[in-house]
């Protein structure tokens, strides 16, 4: 048993082979335990795995790895880069409707030199190697732009405008619930005036499924 | 080394049953030796109709996310030092890493030329409001203890973190980047007091030239996981 949830902790009291603990919480792969005399310290997953139940089977605890990076059903995620030369920030939210397939919502932030802006997209994701741990991917979507001029310039004014978009990119399984992930997409907006303006964005971050 | 061990109990374990039977012998309590237990069963007696319940794991609380707030100073370069707070969330997800999203706010003064000119306003008075949110990534590097006393021994972290995010001051929405490093002090497994210093960086160019304004928070705070 070590004083805190981590292995630079220093171990100060060891529970015997026979004795039994109680299970108090858990914080990432650690878990605080009560050994029969008392002490309370954290253990990690690996050592409460060799526990046994009191009726004598083995314990199992939930343990997170490349399957449910095919197979978890939730994930969120971090990415920020280039958005047509402007810097961008999003966030995002994914629902995965089975292995390969999955709807996604996204947030972003658009920060330029002369203009800065907000969008909100919808996107379809196709993954055709789920199980792999560097899973390409293919995506699809609709949403909303809306920019406004910078203060310092003296004309412009605020727009909304709709965005088609397609794009492709990665996900890598990196550790336990974290992912990175990468991305290309190439955006449509749909202007106002004569011409369709065409934005290309580059994306990188992480993201956690559970 | 475990396994050798098993290896030896039950070489024990070997040598020990012949063994038993060897002493009944010597002792004469040999002629009712009880059948090996590898002979046939007599007839059961009693057909076991209980299922055996089934033990659900029960959910063990998991305390991953860490939400608080926090209080301190924030120089904005050429607007001088205001106090700041903010909130901040957390969620860790190793022993090492966590991520960590926070809004917080601040107020910029007045520039020194706004003060040595006398009545010329570079920005209104709402545009001086700092209002920023970050989201970072953080590594606890130094993980340990602190020891109050004779008797007391608190887990502690220090952690490096950085991240994106914008910030609106002076009118506009900039885009920020934020490094800083802070300490945790956990004064129970659940509550932990935070000590915190940032650099905001973002680009201004209010006052003339655009150039990348550096922005120190130093910070107190007290979280709670949950």
């Amino acid at each position: 048993m070590r004083t805190g949830p981590g292995r630079g902790y220093p171990i100060f009291n060891v529970v015997d082979r026979g004795e039994s603990v109680d299970v108090l919480m858990q914080r990432t792969e650690w878990y605080q335990v009560r050994a029969a005399n008392g002490k309370q310290g954290w253990v990690e997953r690996a050592q409460m795995e060799l526990t046994l139940k009191p009726d004598g089977s083995a314990v199992s605890f939930e343990k997170t790895g490349l399957e449910d990076f095919t197979n978890a059903r939730w994930e969120g995620g971090l990415l920020a880069g280039d958005f047509g030369g402007a810097n961008i920030i999003s966030l995002y939210g994914s629902y995965s409707l089975n292995p390969n397939i999955s709807i996604e919502l996204w947030g972003s932030q658009i920060l330029g030199n002369f203009s800065n802006g907000w969008m909100g997209s919808v996107n379809v994701v196709h993954e055709a190697f789920p199980e792999w741990r560097f899973s390409p991917f293919f995506t699809l979507g609709a949403g909303a732009i809306h920019t406004e001029p910078k203060s310092t310039i003296i004309q412009g004014e605020d727009r909304t405008d709709q965005i088609g978009h397609v794009g492709g990119g990665f996900r890598i399984y990196a550790t336990r619930r974290f992912l990175l992930r990468a991305e290309y997409k190439s955006y449509v907006v749909f202007t106002s005036r004569d011409e369709n303006e065409e934005v290309e964005e580059w994306k990188v971050g992480f993201a956690f499924f559970f | 080394m475990e396994s050798r061990f098993r290896v030896l109990f039950l070489v024990v374990a070997i040598l020990g049953l012949p063994g038993c039977a060897a002493t009944k012998n010597l002792f004469g309590f040999g002629q009712e030796e009880a059948p090996p237990p590898s002979a046939e069963r007599p007839g059961q007696v009693i057909d076991p109709q209980v299922e055996r319940r089934e033990i659900k794991e029960p959910a063990i609380d998991r305390e991953d996310f860490e939400i608080g707030a926090y209080a301190g100073i924030m120089a904005i370069e050429d607007f001088g030092s205001d106090v700041s707070y903010g909130v901040r969330l957390a969620y860790h997800i190793t022993e090492g890493f966590f991520v960590e999203g926070t809004v917080g706010q601040s107020e910029g003064g007045l520039t020194s030329f706004e003060v040595l000119s006398g009545g010329a306003r570079l920005i209104s008075d709402s545009e001086r409001t700092l209002t920023y949110y970050n989201l970072n990534l953080g590594y606890n590097i130094l993980p340990g203890e602190v020891f109050i006393g004779e008797g007391r021994a608190y887990n502690t972290n220090l952690y490096l973190i950085a991240g994106l995010g914008s910030t609106r001051f002076a009118g506009d929405d900039r885009f920020t980047v934020n490094v800083g490093a802070g300490y945790r002090f956990l004064l129970t497994d659940s509550i932990a007091l935070h000590l915190d210093f940032r650099d905001h960086l973002f680009d201004i160019d209010l006052l003339g030239e655009e150039k990348t304004a550096h922005n120190l928070e130093g910070h107190l705070g007290l979280t709670v996981f949950f």
